[in-house]
């Protein structure tokens, strides 16, 4: 699965919220969030297709320049053995994107497996279901990560995206489960299972319809806890560090002692990509979470409107716009 | 207790899952790890038939016995807190390198967790409050912390309060030439180095719970008994706090025990960055020397510790919420 393909995957979801007429009235007018996560996460993904291409230099390359601040012909200075920071910046948002996709897409697929058959069939094998994602969500997963990936020296970005989301899919599980017993009860699903609907039909047709919008919210989070897990390992100087990402550039400066020399255009960049993916995929959340829960936008309305509605004095406004 | 009772419950069971990954992930991997290990060892120096043994103690793995007896032999070293043979600090044993370390972990991250909880959900209180007001301009700003990686934040931090400004040691648990103790001179050094980690992880892991606070909040508000209260003519401070805040924080509460793992391991990130004499250091020694014994030692106390944790943050929820105690 590419990039690209995951990118549409995303999209098709928030196609899905927007094809919903209220929800699509709603969107007109706080889609702020959204559209600057939108941009900000498109931005990174074009980099990861094109960065190999537009890298000045080639990111293992050694130079002469040897940790040169930031200048005309290294924009992002250079490291101890004269690479060029920005070309392995730009190298490496392919393969850490390409883990936050990939573990987010798995780690997804098996929370809903998990989550919805866990809420529908019920029982003591939804219960047991259940059991098994609290179970994962308690153990602390850098440990178990650093654990099982120590034995795979040079192991590929599938595997470990693999790795990561066998540890990342139990929250959105927890989650689906709960929305799906909601779900269960209501009549349109009743309707179907008495005009005797087959149980993967109603699943699929009547159930997973209506929780695009936490699917979509647990995807995001998902990837954004796997590019953070994922730079967490390489930082530690698992995975394979011959493989361009951002956690390597972080690994090579704390291992060359960037802090102590004070080359802060080393660790610096990597980091704030990071924190800017993340904070695109946040900001895409709680716009999606905002759809959900309306009470949740009353930072929208201006201090006078609130107060008009008396929401300074911590009522919620209820304000309704035309059309 | 019948609550209690259930979620004792459900941590053995954590426990025993815990504990069975342990033994089987070193047998789920390709090749067998003993031998792996040994030929890896052996291009560094001679491996001693000790190292060995260790290293087949460490993992329970004996080619003559059943899997069954292997898993049998296995439980019975732990309830004898043996984890092997550290390679790292050898000839210490792992148990005893991660009883060094443990104090420091759960003194930091223990302390700077329940400040980040305390912090960010008053501050949450606050914000859900003045909806509209400057403080939602503020939101946004939370969400990059909580986006930005533990151990980059520390990195910073150390760049800026350490390297530039000189205000805090660089790195460390203690100042050099002292000795581990209980006195007053050790215990003043230890808190001096421990500000800029323990700062590093309040700011990382407060966002989570003032967001999580605020939206509950957001919810709480708008339930009939707040608007009651507020006609009853009662302060905004009474309302606020009373009747709001006190029912918003129980599910705020349920979740700071579900995010501990997750906090849990950015701080050991942070411990690393810092050179802190905790887990975390010594995980990533573990790492860099493939001791293998140590690391899966640690996976293992850490997961225990963690439970430890929950168990306590369930009976703070049984004195919070009345309907826990009365399910009974």
């Amino acid at each position: 699965m590419t990039v690209q393909h995951e990118k549409a995957l995303a999209a098709s979801d928030g196609a899905a919220l927007l094809a919903d007429p209220v929800l699509a009235t709603r969107q007109r007018r706080l889609s702020l969030k959204i559209k600057i996560g939108l941009i900000v996460l498109g931005l990174f993904v074009i980099v990861g297709i094109i960065g190999p291409f537009v890298a000045p230099y080639d990111p293992s390359a050694i130079g002469t320049d040897i940790l040169a601040p930031p200048s005309a012909a290294h924009w992002l200075g250079t490291t101890q053995t004269g690479q060029d920071v920005l070309s392995q910046l730009l190298v490496g948002t392919r393969s850490t994107l390409l883990v936050g996709f990939i573990a987010g897409a798995i780690a997804t697929a098996l929370s809903i497996i998990v989550g919805v058959s866990s809420g529908y069939f019920g029982g003591n094998g939804g219960e047991a279901l259940s059991l098994l994602s609290n179970v994962f969500l308690v153990i602390p997963a850098l440990p178990l990560l650093v654990a099982l990936t120590s034995y795979l020296p040079q192991a590929s970005i599938w595997l470990i995206a693999a790795i990561i989301s066998v540890t990342g899919w139990a929250w959105g599980a927890r989650v689906l489960r709960a929305q799906t017993l909601a779900l269960r009860k209501r009549e349109f699903v009743q309707a179907a299972k008495a005009s005797g609907e087959r149980n993967w039909r109603i699943i699929l047709f009547e159930i997973l319809p209506n929780e695009g919008a936490v699917v979509a919210t647990s995807f995001l989070f998902t990837v954004l806890y796997a590019v953070l897990f994922y730079a967490a390992l390489v930082f530690l100087g698992l995975g394979n560090i011959n493989q361009w990402s951002w956690g390597t550039i972080l690994y090579f400066a704390q291992n060359n002692e960037a802090l102590s020399v004070g080359a802060w255009w080393w660790f610096i960049p990597p980091g704030m990509c990071i924190a800017l993916v993340g904070t695109a995929l946040s900001l895409l959340n709680f716009g999606i979470d905002e759809l959900i829960n309306p009470r949740l936008r009353a930072a929208g309305l201006s201090r006078r409107t609130l107060h008009a509605f008396g929401g300074d004095q911590g009522i919620t406004p209820v304000s309704r716009r035309p059309g | 207790m019948a609550y209690l009772i259930r979620r004792i419950g459900f941590y053995l069971l954590t426990a025993w899952a815990a504990i069975t990954m342990n033994f089987f992930i070193p047998r789920l991997m390709p090749g067998n790890p003993v031998e792996l290990l040994v030929s890896r060892m052996s291009q560094s120096g001679p491996v001693t038939p000790a190292l060995i043994h260790s290293l087949s103690v460490a993992f329970g793995f004996n080619a003559h016995t059943s899997l069954l007896s292997q898993y049998g032999g296995y439980w019975a070293q732990l309830f004898h807190g043996d984890l092997g043979t550290s390679i790292t600090y050898f000839p210490s044993s792992t148990a005893s390198v991660i009883a060094t370390a443990l104090p420091w972990t759960i003194g930091l991250v223990g302390t700077a967790t329940v400040v980040a909880f305390a912090i960010g959900t008053l501050i949450g209180v606050v914000a859900a409050w003045r909806r509209g007001s400057w403080l939602d301009i503020a939101l946004p700003a939370t969400t990059f912390l909580q986006a930005i990686p533990y151990f980059w934040l520390g990195l910073v931090i150390i760049e800026v309060f350490a390297v530039t400004l000189g205000w805090f040691p660089v790195s460390g648990g203690f100042a050099q030439g002292l000795q581990e103790s209980l006195g007053g001179t050790f215990l003043r050094s230890a808190a001096y180095y421990a500000v800029l980690p323990g700062a590093t992880i309040v700011i990382a892991s407060m966002a989570g719970w003032l967001l999580g606070m605020r939206n509950m909040m957001v919810t709480t508000l708008d339930e009939d008994y707040v608007l009651v209260a507020q006609a009853k003519g009662l302060s905004n401070r009474r309302v606020m706090l009373g009747y709001a805040a006190r029912n918003a924080i129980l599910p705020n509460f349920a979740s700071f025990a579900l995010s501990l793992g997750f906090v849990v391991s950015g701080a050991l990130l942070i411990e690393y960055v810092f050179s802190y004499p905790g887990i975390g250091y010594v995980l990533f020694e573990a790492v860099s020397n493939e001791d293998y014994p140590l690391m899966q030692g640690i996976f293992l106390i850490i997961t225990l510790a963690v439970l430890g944790a929950n168990l306590i943050a369930d009976l703070v929820y049984v004195v919070l919420d009345p309907r826990a105690r009365q399910e009974a």
